[in-house]
């Protein structure tokens, strides 16, 4: 049988606080969709840069299709990996078209100028989240929602193995947030990639994802699928208030009480 | 509208080729300016018979090494302000940030002090730049990461010091000396002679930078992101602050502090559509050297047979430049 897409085994979620979580085990697959839930400060940001080798990984292991992360270069991790981050630095000057472009960097190689392939993918990705008619503007004159959609069409065009995604309908309005996500998850549908996000949106997870890791704050865990992980005790537990839940004939919906 | 054929090759291929003219033409014109006026057939045949009439010398031993010397250290402070900028993420860092430029001058004062020949107050002025960086390092490292703020304070702080040991210099110098410690705090090409070894590190540079220049486009949307593209930060990092020291180091031993052209130039590429350091980093080098080239023309006929240094000239034409791009950047930001 064929290696999981992504394999976690008891890795340790460190911050310069301490210890956050106790050492973390999962799986992803080809097609599966995951969410990281919990509070603030539970470690989701971490976990995903740790899975993208953004931060070292100080014990435990993580692996994509057998192939040890700490193996891997640089370039390689890129290729497998598409960080969609929370907060972006300030940017210096650049177009949208240049700031996708980026994406394609881990593609790329030393000296070459990008083929007529990258400026189809870009242009492609750009066009998916309504971009192409901001094409060349300054990244500086967007607001904050269409930045949030040039990051994303960015990680579209990067083409990872998996996309991990912090906050990915930050900034979005409710029709760009379900657009985009629906958007991904064709994607990664299509092309038998995997997705992760880190979110706290509890309804967006639901809906979009296949698997969910709630991160309790105390030092705790649970993975497993949406349905099983997600009612409303669980929920109530990890962020210390009372979670109710609503089911329609299509979802379930989970709000505060 | 929907876009287009890749944006901006031609308009950039455009813009290079303009650069290009431009530097022959500044180049031209340095050579052909002077207190002595020569006319073209006069310029044409001391340029091709070196035969050792005064025309010829003229043209030889004292326009061409002088408008080289200009163009050469406008392309490295061009270049390294270029770099500057996107490691220090701050639109106002220069080539001197990190005290280069004190560290040469406080070596160079000191040559002229003892009385030392130009050689030696070139050597000067080139290890007391490299000991400011190392010291700016130094005192920023902590484990193995330079945050740009701590680095960008610490040059700050240890240029001060060295604008405090400067002081100490002209004042206690003799009316004599200062004249020439003045011209050389201020920048000024007049004793400048290029050299192999300042071509080759122009080259060199220019060739480090090129070979970086898609993972500057990275580093430019911050260290996290580029290293999530798989740029290798802290060894990009740590070649670009090297070769942007070595480069404002030489340039500083050629021409002392020239102000203004690593901190404009790139500015103005960027206004001009060029923020690919594709583009960024050869089109700086052919701006940052004409720059220099006309300001040093300038610099030397203005107030002839009087000479003005050329730091002066840079600065003169430099601020109203800078004030007037940064006015039309907070215009496009807010419309």
């Amino acid at each position: 049988m064929k290696s999981p897409l992504l394999t976690v085994s008891e890795l340790s979620l460190c911050s310069p606080g301490g210890i956050l979580c106790e050492p973390v085990s999962l799986s992803l697959n080809a097609g599966e969709r995951l969410a990281i839930l919990g509070k603030n400060g539970t470690g989701k940001t971490t976990l995903l840069h740790t899975l993208c080798g953004l931060q070292p990984v100080t014990a435990g292991a993580v692996s994509f299709e057998g192939l040890d992360l700490r193996e891997l270069s640089g370039q390689q991790t890129a290729r497998l990996c598409g960080m969609l981050f929370q907060h972006e630095a300030e940017p210096m000057p650049a177009t949208v078209y240049e700031v996708v472009m980026l994406g394609r960097l881990p593609h790329a190689r030393q000296w070459h100028w990008e083929s007529r392939q990258d400026h189809d993918i870009v242009q492609q990705s750009l066009k998916l989240l309504n971009l192409s008619s901001l094409a060349t503007r300054d990244i500086h004159t967007l607001s904050g929602g269409e930045r949030q959609r040039v990051a994303i069409a960015a990680v579209l065009a990067q083409q990872p193995r998996v996309f991990m995604l912090d906050e990915p309908s930050n900034h979005l309005d409710i029709a760009f947030q379900i657009q985009a996500l629906n958007l991904l998850c064709e994607r990664v549908s299509q092309d038998n990639t995997a997705l992760i996000m880190a979110t706290h949106d509890i309804n967006l997870a639901a809906r979009f994802c296949t698997h969910v890791l709630l991160l309790n704050g105390k030092g705790g865990y649970r993975f497993g699928d949406t349905a099983s992980v997600l009612d409303s005790t669980t929920l109530s537990d990890a962020f210390e208030c009372r979670v109710d839940m609503i089911v329609t004939p299509e979802r379930r919906l989970f709000f505060p009480a | 509208m929907t876009p287009m054929s890749p944006p901006g090759v031609k308009r950039h291929m455009y813009l290079i080729t303009a650069l290009i003219l431009l530097s022959v033409v500044s180049l031209l014109v340095a050579v052909g300016t002077g207190s002595v006026t020569l006319s073209m057939t006069e310029l044409w045949q001391a340029v091709r018979l070196p035969d050792g009439n005064a025309s010829s010398l003229i043209v030889w031993d004292i326009r061409i090494p002088r408008a080289l010397a200009a163009f050469l250290c406008g392309g490295l402070l061009a270049l390294s302000g270029v770099v500057m900028q996107v490691l220090l993420r701050n639109p106002l860092a220069d080539p001197y940030i990190l005290g280069v430029s004190g560290g040469a001058a406080v070596g160079a004062l000191i040559a002229i002090t003892l009385g030392a020949a130009a050689l030696w107050m070139t050597q000067a002025a080139f290890a007391g730049a490299m000991f400011s960086v190392l010291l700016v390092f130094g005192l920023a490292a902590r484990s193995r990461h330079w945050s740009s703020t701590r680095l960008l304070l610490t040059g700050v702080v240890v240029s001060a010091g060295w604008g405090a040991l400067i002081n100490i210099l002209l004042t206690t110098s003799t009316a004599n000396t200062v004249q020439s410690m003045l011209f050389w705090l201020m920048g000024d090409l007049s004793q400048s002679r290029p050299n192999l070894w300042h071509l080759l590190i122009l080259i060199g540079g220019l060739a480090i930078l090129l070979s970086q220049a898609r993972h500057l486009n990275a580093l430019s949307r911050g260290d996290l992101s580029a290293a999530a593209l798989g740029v290798n930060v802290a060894r990009l990092k740590l070649i670009l602050y090297f070769s942007a020291a070595l480069m404002t180091a030489t340039a500083v031993t050629v021409a002392g502090s020239v102000g203004f052209v690593g901190l404009v130039v790139p500015h103005m590429l960027r206004l001009l559509g060029a923020r690919d350091h594709r583009w960024l980093i050869p089109g700086s080098l052919f701006l940052g050297g004409s720059f220099l080239v006309l300001a040093d023309t300038l610099a030397r006929t203005i107030v002839a047979p009087q000479q003005l240094p050329v730091g002066v000239l840079t600065a003169l034409i430099g601020v109203p430049l800078f004030l007037v791009i940064l006015h039309r950047g907070y215009r496009r930001e807010t419309s």
